[in-house]
């Protein structure tokens, strides 16, 4: 696909570019990345209008060759992707400047450009071992990025790189034994072959090592170990990009294999599957909520609120079987977390840039200092607790919602309890900036003038869309995106029990 | 044109927030704005009174939410209208006398003031008009946000602790209120408020009503019924003209008037008598009047009295409520404007007593009716009204609340003597300030104070307010149909089919 090859061919043209001028890299990288982004909406429109994209790499036909599948939840997460790393490229501009040493740029800005390439790869591909392939691109250049921070980053990155490298392992294996069963890793065909084997041990094994190597890379809890010190040790923009596309990525990948390889007869002829999933999710959203209370670094806070709000996303997915709101939930919270979750990273980016903050005890005065950040964060907290009407809280009553036709009332329990803990960890944060002590002593002092307007504008725009999408995803307006994912899912609306 | 007032009226102050944002640097345009946007959105909702007066509902719903059935948007009815015309008409008032009060004390961060009171109303308006619980929601968490600045105007660790204390009372509530909005749709397929009630409902296990029933309740601790009150005096910390509009006017009336839209709106009066939760309902009310009543003579803090009078008298509307009869439930809707009337002239002569005398505590107010004799006689005489005494208000809201209780098939007597021995205690509580105020003599070190160290009225910005809402409560004695309040309540009451009075 187009998108794929212009991605992979412009990672090399920048390292080619960075020997001739250093400053170029960051301008191809966000043309590359525009490009993408006007691409992948065209698509988007073509899928709800048309119908399903299938391309054959080098024509060659499906069960040998590989094939790139496009329906609306491909198209709908490639959006997100896109969008959110078209923003943050425009946002690593200066942050970048200051954060890496300008030898390394070219280098910083091809590993940038292959892991969105890594991250488009896993989104198209409708080939099993070509989704390995991208997830291991995306995989191995993000640990490069988080390294590219120094000391602390590298021993991050290196636990990141065992544990990466596990659930790679671990996906591998599923993919062996499907093979070996089958014949075939396409995953049209492997949706057609499964059924009668779904008795098979391997079967069964493989989607035990498919969930547990995505769940490493997705850190859904408790395999989430190596994310904390990754997100907190990391250059502020690769934080954002992974934070708010890496994730959602492999959710993506989560879903797909539940839906179009192994389908939802599977998940649901093992009977407790789908709860056990759910409960997992809601494990997950406690602990990362009260990980993130204890945090005093912002960036660390943020990284716990991320593996609380993959719980969400992942409540979504267990609940859909029971009720068709669990996938709305899930698919709106993709793209509303990756929305509010870049925002805050950028924000906690910005404190960083310009004062060296990132111990929330140090935040006093803040929102005086830099009124736009500290705005564009609090708006997007906001979301985060779910306060209507920002986004946060479509997705908090769509999966309540979920829970409730599931008729699984500890759900909704757990969900209200997270909102109160979400209060918690982030209002502390807006406590600090705003309120506590009087900052009349430093009132006038520096005028946030020296903030670029290349970092301000992408927080602003994701800030607004907090509140824009949270408005857009309680009209009827995303029906039709909703109605045609669950078509093509194979999910017949309604309720399918 | 007619159908988009509602979206007018709520619009005024969210057009006025970020101007009053821009204009920060002249504090007079800012105030300006303030007005202005006061003034506008009172007369926008008082121009939809005399439709719904003849019997018409406006209706105005922006879009068709993603929930089949649930349309976001406004629906102005009788009773909507009373509280939206309550707190729209004191929002001038105490524009007008924050100006006056903010000035005086030369507060920090006034800007930041305005703009959340705004925001503050913003969200009070649309909780009135609001055509279903999903939109109700919206806009009552949003004034749950938006008055957490206002609450911690002062910055000072006890005013943020009380912030803490205020978020963590009231979004836990709204937790409550999502469940029990999330379910009411899941059984029924709706959140539209309708009078007498969402009839599905009836059909649903009467376990999950009698549950969800309570956590509406819990949802409107902002209504503050014992044992949930602690947040409201521990509020009172706020600026004055806070507590006066949001703690007497748009926050707790915006919980009491939620009760009283479940009770007679979702649940409707059958199946609240079917299933007992009446009882319930009025025993809280009646334990919160009494026990508000007894913490309130313990205060000297004027304003912490005053809080739990506020405690104390909020309950009067939920127990008229929860009597399900014709004569309490207009005894409620009365409660809510001439409460709002009477309690912020209460407040705002708090205030006002600061501003002129610094004292905040009533065993040194002794002899101070000498010396700022309008803003005593103010507090007087809508005192007196609180206490039920004609010729003030509140005398005929309590009136009702008798009739109410007296037709009761049981218990009548019983919560009838409930209020009159609430009534009493109001009289306890008031009494000793009135009396210490005129009847008893300045310290001596203070009686000497000549010149420059005497002490006049506060500035006259807020005295006329004051003495504004004080005159209004003897009106609405007189004539109680002033602002359209009568007629209003006789629609709501014909709406919820107890035919006419």
């Amino acid at each position: 696909m187009l998108i794929i090859a212009v991605s992979l061919l412009s990672a090399f043209t920048i390292l080619l570019a960075g020997w001739i001028n250093r400053k170029s890299c960051c301008f191809i990288t966000i043309a590359t990345i525009t490009f993408q982004f006007i691409f992948s909406i065209f698509i988007l429109r073509h899928v709800l209008t048309v119908g399903t994209i299938h391309y054959w790499l080098g024509g060659w036909r499906p069960p040998w060759g590989i094939e790139y599948v496009v329906d609306t939840l491909n198209a709908f997460v490639l959006v997100v992707i896109l969008f959110l790393s078209l923003l943050v490229a425009i946002y690593s501009k200066r942050n970048v400047e200051q954060e890496i040493e300008t030898r390394k740029l070219p280098t910083f800005y091809s590993l940038f450009q292959l892991l969105v390439t890594g991250l488009c790869g896993i989104t198209v591909t409708g080939d099993m071992f070509n989704l390995y392939v991208f997830l291991e691109i995306a995989s191995l250049t993000a640990y490069a990025l988080i390294a590219v921070a120094g000391r602390r980053a590298l021993k991050a990155s290196y636990n990141y790189l065992i544990m990466g490298s596990l659930g790679a392992c671990f996906y591998m294996i599923g993919v062996g034994y499907l093979y070996s069963v089958t014949g075939t890793l396409n995953m049209g065909d492997l949706r057609i072959l499964l059924p009668p084997l779904y008795a098979n041990r391997a079967v069964q094994a493989a989607f035990v090592f498919f969930v547990i190597g995505v769940s490493i890379k997705a850190y859904v809890f408790p395999l989430h170990t190596w994310q904390p010190d990754a997100y907190t040790y990391a250059p502020s923009t690769v934080s954002a990009l992974i934070a708010s596309t890496m994730s959602k990525v492999m959710i993506y990948a989560l879903i797909r294999l539940i839906y179009s390889v192994f389908t939802l007869d599977f998940i649901l002829s093992y009977i407790g599957l789908d709860m056990a999933i759910c409960w997992v999710a809601a494990m997950a959203i406690i602990a990362g909520s009260i990980f993130a209370i204890t945090q005093r670094n912002l960036k660390r806070m943020l990284a716990y609120s991320s593996v609380s709000q993959i719980g969400y996303i992942i409540l979504g997915v267990g609940l859909s079987p029971l009720s068709v709101w669990g996938l709305y939930g899930a698919v709106a919270h993709i793209l509303n977390h990756a929305v509010m979750k870049g925002c805050l990273f950028l924000a906690a980016g910005a404190f960083i840039h310009k004062e060296g903050l990132l111990d929330i005890r140090d935040f006093e005065g803040l929102g005086k200092k830099m009124p736009y950040a500290s705005a564009a964060f609090t708006i997007a907290a906001i979301s985060m607790i779910g306060i209507p009407p920002a986004a946060g809280f479509a997705s908090k009553l769509f999966l309540i919602l979920a829970s409730l036709e599931a008729s699984q009332y500890p759900f909704v329990a757990i969900l209200l309890l997270s909102t109160l803990l979400n209060l918690v960890y982030f209002w502390r944060v807006i406590d600090r900036m705003y309120f506590v002590g009087h900052e009349e002593a430093t009132d006038g002092g520096e005028s946030e003038g020296s903030l670029p307007l290349s970092m301000i504008v992408p927080m602003l725009i994701l800030a607004a869309l907090c509140i824009i999408l949270g408005i857009f995803w309680l009209t009827e307006l995303p029906l039709p995106l909703f109605h045609e994912i669950l078509s093509d899912l194979g999910v017949s609306g309604g309720v399918t029990l | 044109m007619e159908l988009m007032t509602p979206l007018f009226a709520i619009l005024c102050p969210a057009i006025a927030a970020p101007l009053i944002l821009l204009s920060k640097r002249h504090p007079n345009v800012r105030e300006g704005w303030t007005l202005l946007a006061s003034i506008a959105t009172f007369s926008f909702v008082l121009s939809m009174a005399p439709k719904i007066v003849g019997g018409e509902v406006i209706e105005c719903f922006f879009f068709q939410t993603i929930f089949e059935n649930i349309y976001f948007g406004f629906k102005v009815d009788a009773f909507g209208l009373i509280f939206a015309i309550t707190s729209s008409s004191l929002w001038i008032l105490v524009s007008l006398y924050s100006i006056g009060y903010m000035r005086a004390l030369n507060e920090h961060a006034q800007t930041r003031f305005y703009f959340y009171f705004a925001w503050a109303i913003f969200g009070a308006i649309g909780v009135a008009l609001s055509a279903n619980l999903l939109t109700f929601y919206v806009f009552f968490e949003i004034l749950t946000v938006s008055t957490y600045p206002l609450v911690i105007h002062d910055q000072s660790p006890e005013a943020i602790s009380a912030g803490h204390k205020y978020f963590a009372y009231l979004l836990t509530g709204g937790c409550f209120f999502l469940f029990a909005i999330m379910m009411t749709y899941y059984l029924t397929g709706t959140t539209d408020l309708i009078p007498g009630g969402i009839a599905a409902l009836g059909s649903a296990s009467r376990t999950i009503l009698i549950v969800m029933f309570f956590c509406f309740l819990l949802a409107f601790m902002k209504a503050a019924w014992m044992p949930f009150h602690s947040w409201l005096p521990t509020a009172m910390i706020a600026p004055t003209p806070v507590s006066a509009l949001l703690h007497a006017v748009a926050v707790v009336k915006a919980g009491v008037f939620g009760i009283v839209r479940i009770v007679c709106y979702v649940y409707g009066v059958d199946l609240m008598h079917e299933l007992g939760l009446w009882l319930v309902l009025a025993g809280i009310a009646a334990f919160t009047m009494l026990v508000g009543s007894f913490f309130a003579i313990a205060q000297d803090n004027l304003k912490r009295r005053l809080a739990y009078s506020t405690i104390s008298q909020l309950s009067y509307i939920i127990l008229g409520a929860a009597f399900l009869t014709s004569n309490g439930i207009k005894g409620a809707m009365l409660h809510i404007p001439f409460h709002g009337f009477m309690k912020i002239t209460l407040f705002m002569c708090a205030g006002a007593i600061m501003v002129a005398t610094g004292k905040k505590n009533i065993s040194e107010m002794a002899g101070i009716g000498k010396q700022i004799p309008v803003t005593m006689l103010a507090f007087s005489i809508t005192a007196l009204g609180m206490c039920g005494i004609p010729p003030v208000c509140g005398f005929i809201s309590k009136i009702y609340l008798c009739f109410g209780a007296w037709t009761l098939d049981r218990y009548g007597l019983i919560f009838l003597a409930v209020i009159l021995i609430s009534s009493l205690l109001d009289v306890i509580y008031f009494f000793p300030i009135i009396y210490t105020a005129f009847f008893r003599e300045l310290p001596k070190g203070e009686r000497s104070g000549t010149g420059e160290g005497k002490i006049k009225e506060a500035p006259i910005f807020m005295v006329v307010p004051l003495t504004i809402t004080a005159i209004f409560s003897i009106i609405f004695f007189i004539h109680p149909n002033t602002l359209f309040i009568f007629d209003l309540v006789k629609t709501a009451i014909v709406d919820l089919g107890f035919g006419g009075i």
